[in-house]
């Protein structure tokens, strides 16, 4: 009698334990969180994209020069006369470019890729569903648009509508929509005869439930990372046109500092290489935060 | 207890094919009563999804229901819009299917999914709908449920992620579940377990099952009445026992004789397991005016090559009279031998 109440005490005890042990279980989004801060590169690409934000956002308060205005010599090289990025061709101060410049490039970059993340998950999404007719007029359309010429279409409407921010970051996201709706039809295409879309649907779902709450989630990972390179390419694709003098005139972002100083490449390569430098880390960085959150948001890789 | 709540009379559903409108299921009727367990067989291909299918209104969408009547409790499914289709579905009748390992959301929790329908349904919140979630996930017998809602379907094994399937498919208490082939990705311990739960909550909440099945051994263990289906058509339909003990039909008996030692009299376990010559006829053939089974059988004779078989009654003294024996042969077996 004595063994079988001392045996029921340590199985109570071993019960205990266990709960004890028992992992306990994260709202989704904490877990998302920790996988994303487990991953190195994501997490400083995160911090160096902080920093360029808060540096366009609040440098230009704290270093109120104006970028337009010529206060020094021109050419003069970084780090002399109190000038940390020297000045360009012109005289103009190229760190104050720099900060009022990144307020402008970031913006486009991050507003066009959205808008073209918006239309092109529309459509794909619809046209991978719906298939028929609705497909094949969705595609199309999408078939125009990628067969125009991006730069020529981008550059019509620019011209056609004034060279605003507005307008650019329009043209930007009309011309490079396209990419993610191939990649979510495709997407769809593929998950839309997997078994679980079959039992959702046998289970009460319905159209628009099956699209966005069953179907989406699990098509977003390649559609993440490449709306991460879209936001690089629209700051790319700004760079461009204002290298071309499309951009709007009354204000200064890089593409428009690589522009007007590319003439002087081989004479003062610092005017050109710096502002290039800030294309590159911000879109390195928001290809890494990408990538990050891609393994994040996948289940299979959120191990405990 | 003996209220009809599903009636299928003739139904046709016919697939666009490259060779033409072909019927995959041709004149298919059947009753189901409320709690009663119903099994359908037949090789690959024979049409048992596709009855499945055609009850939830799932058909691929090539095919669809050209004549006939899925009468649901007195309402016809077969003229139902799809908004009365996306309530009766996973509520009153509910499915769960072959493949446990991809039925579920990959990217969603278990607790999630489970409480999805209870919210579409029964229109309950969240917090109420989790509950219920591990309420469920206790009845079908998952071990500390309460944990266990947070997990994604990867971090289960296949005969849990089934049970997870089982729990999802009988959340709202639906009048059927159709099971269609639960267990072929299973392990026979584990198929034996979930036959053994579905056995159970059906008895319990008195819902009705219908087994779809190649395996007649799952049939015996799970059902009272089967229906044998090849190329589209019923061949026979009766009580399992008397079909398992003097099946008519040709077709019915080489079914049972590749089973081994299933009943020693039709099967004496001989050297090389017995089987059915041939394999089922590709769609292009289906929905002739001959019997189907023709060239694979060994009692072929002119007529069958001439006539539909029509399904008929066959007497037999065990049957009764709720549950007839009906066979679709020229020259069938009769009541034994």
């Amino acid at each position: 009698m004595a063994a079988k109440t001392k045996l029921a005490t340590l199985q109570n005890a071993a019960r205990d334990q266990e709960d004890n042990d028992a992992i306990k279980s994260q709202h989704p989004a904490v877990e998302i969180w920790r996988m994303f801060i487990a991953n190195r590169a994501a997490l400083v690409a995160m911090v160096v994209l902080v920093c360029i934000i808060l540096l366009a956002i609040f440098g230009p308060l704290f270093y109120p020069t104006d970028p337009f205005e010529m206060v020094w010599m021109p050419f003069t090289p970084p780090g002399t006369d109190g000038f940390i990025l020297g000045t360009d061709y012109l005289g103009r101060d190229l760190l104050a470019g720099l900060l009022h410049g990144g307020r402008v490039s970031i913006t486009i970059g991050l507003v066009a890729a959205l808008m073209s993340v918006f239309i092109g998950i529309s459509f794909g999404a619809f046209a991978g569903y719906y298939r028929g007719y609705v497909e094949e007029v969705l595609m199309r359309i999408t078939e125009f648009f990628q067969v125009l010429p991006t730069l020529l279409f981008s550059m019509v409407i620019v011209a056609l509508f004034g060279a605003s921010l507005q307008i650019i970051t329009i043209a930007i996201g009309l011309v490079s929509w396209t990419a993610v709706a191939r990649i979510t039809r495709a997407e769809f295409l593929r998950i839309r005869e997997l078994e679980y879309v079959t039992a959702s649907r046998s289970a009460g779902a319905t159209n628009f439930k099956l699209i966005f709450a069953i179907i989406l989630p699990n098509a977003l990972p390649p559609i993440i990372v490449q709306s991460a390179l879209m936001v690089g390419s629209a700051i790319l694709f700004e760079a461009g046109l204002a290298f071309l003098g499309l951009s709007d005139p009354n204000v200064v972002s890089w593409g428009q500092i690589i522009g007007s100083n590319r003439t002087y490449i081989l004479d003062a390569s610092y005017t050109v290489t710096i502002p290039g430098l800030a294309i590159f880390v911000t879109v390195l960085a928001i290809s890494l935060i990408g990538d990050g959150l891609n393994d994040a948001l996948n289940p299979k890789l959120r191990q405990r | 207890m003996s209220d009809v709540i599903l009636d299928v009379r003739n139904l046709r559903v016919e697939f666009k094919t490259q060779a033409g409108t072909r019927p995959v299921l041709d004149d298919i009727s059947f009753s189901l009563k409320r709690g009663e367990r119903i099994s359908f067989v037949g090789e690959s291909g024979c049409g048992k999804s596709m009855t499945a299918l055609a009850l939830m209104s799932l058909l691929p969408s090539i095919g669809r229901i050209a004549s006939g009547q899925i009468l649901f409790k007195g309402e016809d499914l077969a003229a139902a819009d799809e908004s009365r289709l996306q309530n009766m579905r996973g509520n009153e009748i509910s499915m769960i299917f072959q493949e446990p390992m991809t039925s579920l959301n990959p990217v969603f929790t278990i607790g999630n999914q489970i409480s999805e329908v209870l919210k579409r349904h029964r229109g309950m919140d969240h917090g109420t709908a989790l509950a219920t979630a591990i309420k469920l996930l206790d009845a079908v017998k998952i071990p500390d449920a309460k944990a266990r809602i947070n997990d994604y379907p990867h971090q289960l094994s296949g005969g849990q992620r089934q049970r997870v399937m089982i729990a999802i498919a009988l959340a709202c208490e639906p009048e059927i579940l159709i099971a269609d082939e639960p267990t072929t990705a299973l392990d026979v311990t584990v198929q034996a377990e979930i036959f053994d739960l579905l056995r159970d909550i059906g008895a319990r909440t008195d819902t009705a099952i219908i087994l779809i099945t190649h395996d007649i051994g799952a049939v015996c263990q799970m059902a009272e009445r089967m229906l044998v289906m090849y190329a589209g058509r019923k061949v026979e339909e009766g009580p399992v026992q008397t079909i398992v003990e003097a099946a008519s039909h040709p077709y019915t008996r080489g079914l049972i004789s590749c089973v081994p030692h299933i009943r020693s009299d039709i099967s004496t376990l001989p050297d090389v397991l017995p089987e059915i010559d041939g394999i089922v006829p590709s769609i292009t053939s289906f929905g002739k005016n001959q019997c189907l089974f023709a060239p694979r059988c060994d009692r072929l004779t002119q007529k069958c090559l001439d006539q539909q078989p029509p399904s008929t009654s066959i007497a037999t003294a065990t049957v009764k009279k709720d549950a007839p024996h009906n066979v679709a042969c020229w020259n069938n077996h009769g009541t034994g031998a």
